[in-house]
């Protein structure tokens, strides 16, 4: 790819494929630019109007905005820190030669076939039911009060459900990873005298950074509109303790009707998420260079 | 001090004995090649000196001290891989100082050390790259460099040339021969090249299957090799072996002759054969003779200007003094 030509060509035939692309993405987007700056209630149709900011004043200044944003914050956070962890011991794990190994690897990337309404139901009812849920069997096997998850802390329950879902996909591209790691490499380590934990911080880790990465940065854009686990488990409650922006823009347009403040919350999340995208792309971006 | 002993040491994967009971000793400051068709167990051999395998049975001792199951870092040997094995990641600088580090030596010592190391191999200009900005020589430098600072007891080289084009070879050779010179250290370099180990060596070991044939000095192996296998190895071209009535007529099973033990002659001699393939190395002319009524063609050196071209008849007479003989189980007739 190194002469003019070549990349003129490139850029040639890769057009037609951003063109569409390009469409695909504007049309909608330029659809919901126009209904956020109309007044537009569903139970009121034929009655839309202009009414330039008001939309984004409301939706802005609404305190249900602030609490969803740092539940956001806290929910791509919380499960990117369990999953990157979660996913580097596991593929440590599962890295060893021991008994079963196929199968094993099967059942860890398992839970990542199962749709987010399925296994948020089943950890709802099964695991976190205070009444019926096996952890509630459990603390009262012990002899300990049951703990109520779904309402005593109903983001941290959610963090876990969806870390849950996503640890596999995390496993499995750090597991690659881990494994297309030169064993010479680590050889010469052991014998320049680093005993394993140096080994994993000098050698794996920054093998790993590039995997790390890709796991972040892929997860964060499906994180951030995270809606169904929370749909079938908390529905956003107690109050707005687990409400993210999705969940808030879908409580505005469906719930409340109010197509035109839904558009505007929209809008302002694409915002919010190419600030994020442009943050991580300058933090860790580096990485992808080869 | 570098004495490394190995008493009956024994290796097997599973079921599969890789090496039988082997006795060898390295004496401090040798430089020992391990040389040996592909598969016969140097490199497995090499990695359990270092600790990077376990023995099956048998002892290991470095300096008297029994090292049978030290770990590696502690056996205070460093090793340079065919592969590099250079950490990515890391500035060549680094690199080299990563055992230091490891070891906890204090800064200025280490910077002392790295200038050192970086002098001796002419990497000074390069320390601040990344071993992936550098080109296959240099990184075989960086990988000698990272094993010199620690100022191991003995190196272990497993074929530290075979990824360079052959000028480089010859040069990195050269290099490593100087640095044994000038360190004085032991080293045990594995090659399946039989130049490197004709050059490089004190003491050239020849394995066979994990199988140890013959040590001894490159002369000793190549004026006086213990048995057919040795024969054949050693040497290139290789020594032609003949077998059969000719064989028998000198009371062996097999007879050897190097190529520079026979004399070529366009009028008369002891074998009646026709030139086949000829090679011009400018110095040297080896060429290949077919001997009437033997299957394998002879291969013969002449020097630089023999006119003579394929198909030309000629007759070729052995040195006596020069002939090696090997009995039915291919050890030799002293
Ligand atoms: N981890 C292992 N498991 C099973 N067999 C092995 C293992 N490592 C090596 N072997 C076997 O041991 C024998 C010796 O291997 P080794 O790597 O020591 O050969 P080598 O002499 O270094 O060959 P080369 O010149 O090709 O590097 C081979 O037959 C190989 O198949
Ligand atoms: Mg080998």
């Amino acid at each position: 790819m190194a002469t003019k030509h070549s990349r003129m060509s490139a850029r040639l035939m890769i057009s037609p494929a951003v063109l569409l692309l390009l469409g695909w993405m504007l049309i909608p987007l330029s659809m919901t630019l126009y209904f956020s700056f109309l007044r537009y209630n569903l139970l009121m149709p034929g009655m839309e109007e202009f009414t330039g900011l008001t939309n984004y004043r409301y939706f802005l200044t609404d305190p249900a905005f602030f609490a969803a944003l740092w539940n956001t914050i806290a929910l791509v956070v919380g499960v990117l820190v369990v999953t990157v962890i979660g996913g580097i011991l596991l593929a440590l794990l599962l890295d060893q030669p021991f008994f079963g190994q196929g199968i094993v690897r099967i059942l860890v990337i398992a839970p990542f076939f199962v749709m987010p309404t399925v296994s948020a139901l089943v950890w709802k009812n099964m695991f976190m039911n205070p009444v019926n849920g096996l952890f509630a069997h459990a603390a009262k096997a012990l002899g300990l009060q049951p703990f109520d998850f779904l309402s005593a802390a109903p983001l941290g329950s959610i963090i876990g459900i969806v870390s849950w879902q996503w640890l596999p996909f995390a496993t499995l591209i750090l597991l690659t990873a881990l494994q297309s790691l030169d064993q010479e490499q680590l050889e010469a380590a052991e014998m320049d005298g680093a005993p394993w934990i140096k080994r994993f911080f000098y050698i794996m880790l920054p093998h790993l950074a590039r995997a790390i990465t890709v796991v972040i940065l892929i997860q964060t854009i499906f994180l951030l509109s995270v809606f169904a686990e929370i749909l079938v488990t908390t529905n956003g409650g107690p109050g707005t303790a687990s409400t993210n922006l999705t969940y808030l823009i879908y409580m505005q347009s469906l719930l409340q009707f109010d197509v035109g403040g839904g558009s505007a919350g929209g809008v302002v999340a694409i915002i919010l998420a190419n600030i994020v995208a442009i943050f991580l792309m300058r933090m860790i971006g580096k990485n992808l260079d080869a | 001090m570098g004495r490394i002993t190995l008493d009956k040491v024994r290796k097997a994967f599973g079921d599969i004995e890789v090496i039988p009971p082997l006795d060898l000793t390295i004496e401090d400051g040798e430089f020992v090649v391990f040389v040996g068709p592909s598969g016969c167990g140097k490199s497995t051999l090499l990695r359990l000196i270092a600790g990077l395998e376990d023995v099956s049975g048998g002892q290991i001792r470095i300096d008297r001290e029994d090292a049978t199951n030290l770990p590696p870092a502690k056996r205070g040997l460093a090793m340079v891989f065919q592969s590099y094995a250079l950490y990515p990641h890391m500035s060549v600088r680094k690199n080299i100082a990563f055992p230091m580090k490891m070891a906890g030596l204090p800064q200025d010592e280490q910077e002392r050390r790295i200038e050192g190391a970086a002098k001796a191999l002419n990497l000074t200009d390069y320390l601040d790259r990344k071993p992936g900005q550098l080109s296959g020589g240099q990184r075989q430098r960086v990988a000698i460099g990272r094993a010199i600072v620690r100022e191991p007891a003995a190196f272990l080289f497993d074929e530290p040339l075979s990824n360079l084009d052959a000028a480089l070879r010859v040069g990195m050779r050269l290099e490593i021969s100087e640095l044994h010179k000038r360190l004085a250290t032991t080293m045990i370099y594995v090659t399946h090249d039989q130049v490197e180990a004709m050059t490089m060596a004190d003491k050239i070991v020849v394995l066979r299957a994990g199988n140890i044939e013959q040590v001894g000095s490159p002369l000793e192996l190549y004026n006086r090799p213990r048995n057919v296998f040795v024969a054949g190895f050693i040497g290139s071209p290789k020594m032609n072996l003949i077998t059969g009535a000719e064989a028998a007529k000198h009371g062996a099973t097999t007879i050897g002759i190097r190529p520079e033990h026979l004399a070529i002659s366009t009028e008369g001699g002891a074998w009646k054969g026709e030139i086949g393939v000829s090679e011009h190395l400018g110095s040297d002319t080896f060429f290949h003779v077919t001997v009437d009524g033997w299957d394998e063609p002879l291969t013969v050196r002449a020097s630089g200007e023999v006119s003579l071209s394929y198909g030309d008849t000629v007759w070729l007479t052995p040195n006596e003094a020069n002939l090696h003989r090997f009995d039915a189980e291919g050890l030799r007739i002293a």
